[in-house]
């Protein structure tokens, strides 16, 4: 078990350089001089341009700036933004933002995602069935920004159910609808997933057995079924964390929440490389672990699963 | 051809047996032609083509023609289209005729849809293929460089490297959005040639001497690209729902072009009081993908004779 879990950890190691390589590359193929940006409209003077150059490590080739980067990401150290402020230190505020936005969304699509799935697939071709299949492709359809806005209108101005906009109100009441929107698409993917996956597992040879012992209905679609369809499910929930931080670059700047989405997308337009890169980092370090946590789960809800 | 199915049938049931002969594709076909949404996505995405492929016949207008500054955001006289008015659809924040712009915003996301799909698509099959075939060292590399790309959340790398570039037309957001769409794919392609690698026609071919390219081509390929292409169907509608966000975003196209993602984007600011600028797009944009989605559902459920 525990091998397993370091030569994961190590195999996580490539893929972490690699994909904060492409970003860096990126980000620093960016056009534009970042340290004219800096300096405004009034012209800087040679000495204190090259300064600056040489305290962001501008003057030196890529593939060294990106080495030092990565020196200094192992020690924890995430550079300086433009401004001079510590990455780290921005993080530090915005994170429990983008946190608790992220996992709003997560507990709704699990929740509701997974019961109505097990809603649906309890009766194939039945009403719920049919409810929840087209509901879902419905939401898939709606591209989130849209949603965003027709539930801000809808709920938050029309209705006044819920705050618009901001953290004012603080967690969980001003992440409610941000969440809800920004985990809706998934939602529906899980919804779906359960349901698919309940369905086959029906006609397997041990729900047959099950029932033929005399188990309750009950018993058999929690104990025996469901235990068996959550393993593709929990895959999803897993690879999804991933998808909703990024999800946040839209729907925090709709919903004017402070978080590293909003912060991201101001740093790209200003060219704040270190920012971005140092986001995106920690953004895939997010979703790699988030993997991990995944596999090792497989072992509990699958006793057949071994891990040598 | 039927007539040898026949008598095979006559000789298996000791009867004639009536009604066409069904093989996988023309038994898949049957099924569709029964379902009611493959009908309904048909038309939806009949007329949207239309649309983007003849534009002239909707509207005399040319994209962002006779825009009057004065005219500018015009309510539509009913939420009845047909009742007519000048402006049935109202107009825009430019004054633009609403109509007119929907019509010429249609074209892009769908060709940007096809253009991702497509590219992604080429990528998968080639790639996939190969790590299937020859596996061992290729597939390991290979399967690294997916990990890598499969670790950054989409949105945040389509919205970092669409800024690096300095030009913003369909060709550009439809490469960029390309490369990074293609790593889903290719494992659904990989796994599929290593399902049918080892099968016993693909021995055959081999003893009897044909090379590693005809295998592949031949033999390996139309038997596993069946749910790739599917998945390349449903993808289409997920394309055009996220060249709608990058749009929105500002790192997609941009002004004299005209698409479905900038008028929703144009909206943003005025949508609470002029909601008709957010539903009409957004209508027409759920519409398209929702169509992609259904369709792509039609023809996997058609396909899989287990879900019958």
């Amino acid at each position: 078990m525990w091998r397993y879990v370091v030569r994961r950890l190590l195999q996580m190691v490539p893929v972490l350089i690699g994909t904060t390589l492409l970003i860096y590359l990126a980000v620093f193929a960016l056009p534009g001089d970042p340290i004219r940006v800096l300096g405004g409209d009034k012209p800087m003077p040679p000495a204190v341009y090259n300064a600056l150059r040489h305290h962001y490590h501008l003057d030196e080739p890529l593939i060294v700036q990106y080495g030092k980067y990565l020196w200094g990401l192992v020690h924890g150290d995430f550079g300086q933004t433009l401004s001079g402020q510590a990455v780290s230190d921005v993080l530090k505020t915005d994170w429990s933002v983008t946190a608790r936005l992220a996992l709003t969304a997560w507990i709704f699509e699990m929740v509701v995602g997974i019961a109505l799935g097990v809603w649906a697939g309890r009766r194939k071709g039945g009403v719920a069935d049919t409810v929840v299949l087209s509901g879902t492709t419905m939401v898939i359809a709606i591209p989130t920004f849209v949603l965003a806005y027709s539930a801000q209108l809808l709920f938050g101005l029309k209705l006044g159910w819920f705050p618009t906009a901001g953290t004012d109100d603080g967690w969980p009441y001003s992440y409610l609808l941000p969440g809800i929107v920004l985990g809706s698409a998934n939602l529906a993917y899980v919804a779906r997933l359960t349901r698919t996956s309940l369905v086959e597992n029906f006609r397997s040879d041990y729900v047959r057995t099950a029932v033929a012992k005399g188990l309750s209905r009950r018993r058999v679609l929690v104990r025996h079924t469901l235990r068996n369809s959550l393993i593709p499910v929990v895959t999803f929930l897993g690879i999804d964390l991933g998808s909703l931080m990024a999800g946040t670059i839209v729907i925090e700047g709709i919903f004017n929440l402070p978080g590293i989405g909003g912060q991201i997308f101001n740093a790209i337009q200003i060219k704040d490389g270190p920012t971005v890169v140092g986001i995106a980092t920690l953004l895939v370090l997010v979703y790699l672990f988030a993997n991990l946590v995944v596999d090792i789960l497989y072992g509990v809800l699958d006793p057949r699963i071994r891990y040598e | 051809m039927s007539e040898t199915t026949e008598v095979a049938a006559t000789a298996q049931t000791g009867a004639v047996v009536s009604g066409a002969s069904a093989s996988l594709w023309s038994d898949a076909w049957r099924e569709l032609c029964r379902r009611v949404t493959f009908w309904v996505a048909v038309v939806i995405l009949f007329f949207m083509g239309l649309l983007a492929a003849l534009p002239s016949l909707f509207t005399n207008l040319g994209p962002n023609g006779h825009c009057d500054v004065r005219q500018a955001k015009q309510r539509p006289a009913s939420w009845n289209p047909f009742a007519a008015g000048e402006h049935p659809f109202g107009t825009d924040s430019h004054g633009c005729d609403y109509w007119a712009q929907m019509v010429h915003g249609t074209r892009a996301p769908i060709v940007v849809g096809f253009l991702v799909t497509g590219i992604a698509l080429t990528l998968a099959i080639v790639l996939g293929s190969l790590s299937g075939y020859y596996g061992r060292l290729l597939d390991a590399f290979l399967s690294r460089v997916t990990d890598i790309f499969f670790g950054l959340p989409l949105l945040l790398g389509a919205v970092v490297i669409l800024t690096a570039f300095p030009s913003h037309g369909m060709f550009t957001e439809s490469f960029v959005l390309g490369l990074l769409w293609w790593p889903t794919m290719t494992r659904l392609m990989r796994g599929q040639v290593l399902s049918v690698r080892d099968a016993d026609y693909v021995q055959a071919a081999r003893m009897l001497g044909a090379r590693d390219l005809r295998i592949m081509v031949r033999h390996i390929l139309p038997n596993a690209i069946a749910p790739v292409f599917v998945y390349a169907m449903l993808n289409v509608g997920v394309v055009i729902g996220y060249e709608a966000t990058l749009d929105y975003l500002g790192v997609g196209l941009q002004y004299p072009t005209v698409s479905w993602g900038l008028q929703l984007s144009q909206a943003q600011e005025i949508f609470t009081d002029y909601p008709y600028l957010l539903v009409y797009p957004g209508v027409f944009l759920t519409a398209t993908v929702l169509s992609f989605l259904l369709l792509g559902d039609a023809v996997r459920d058609a396909l899989d004779p287990r879900l019958r």
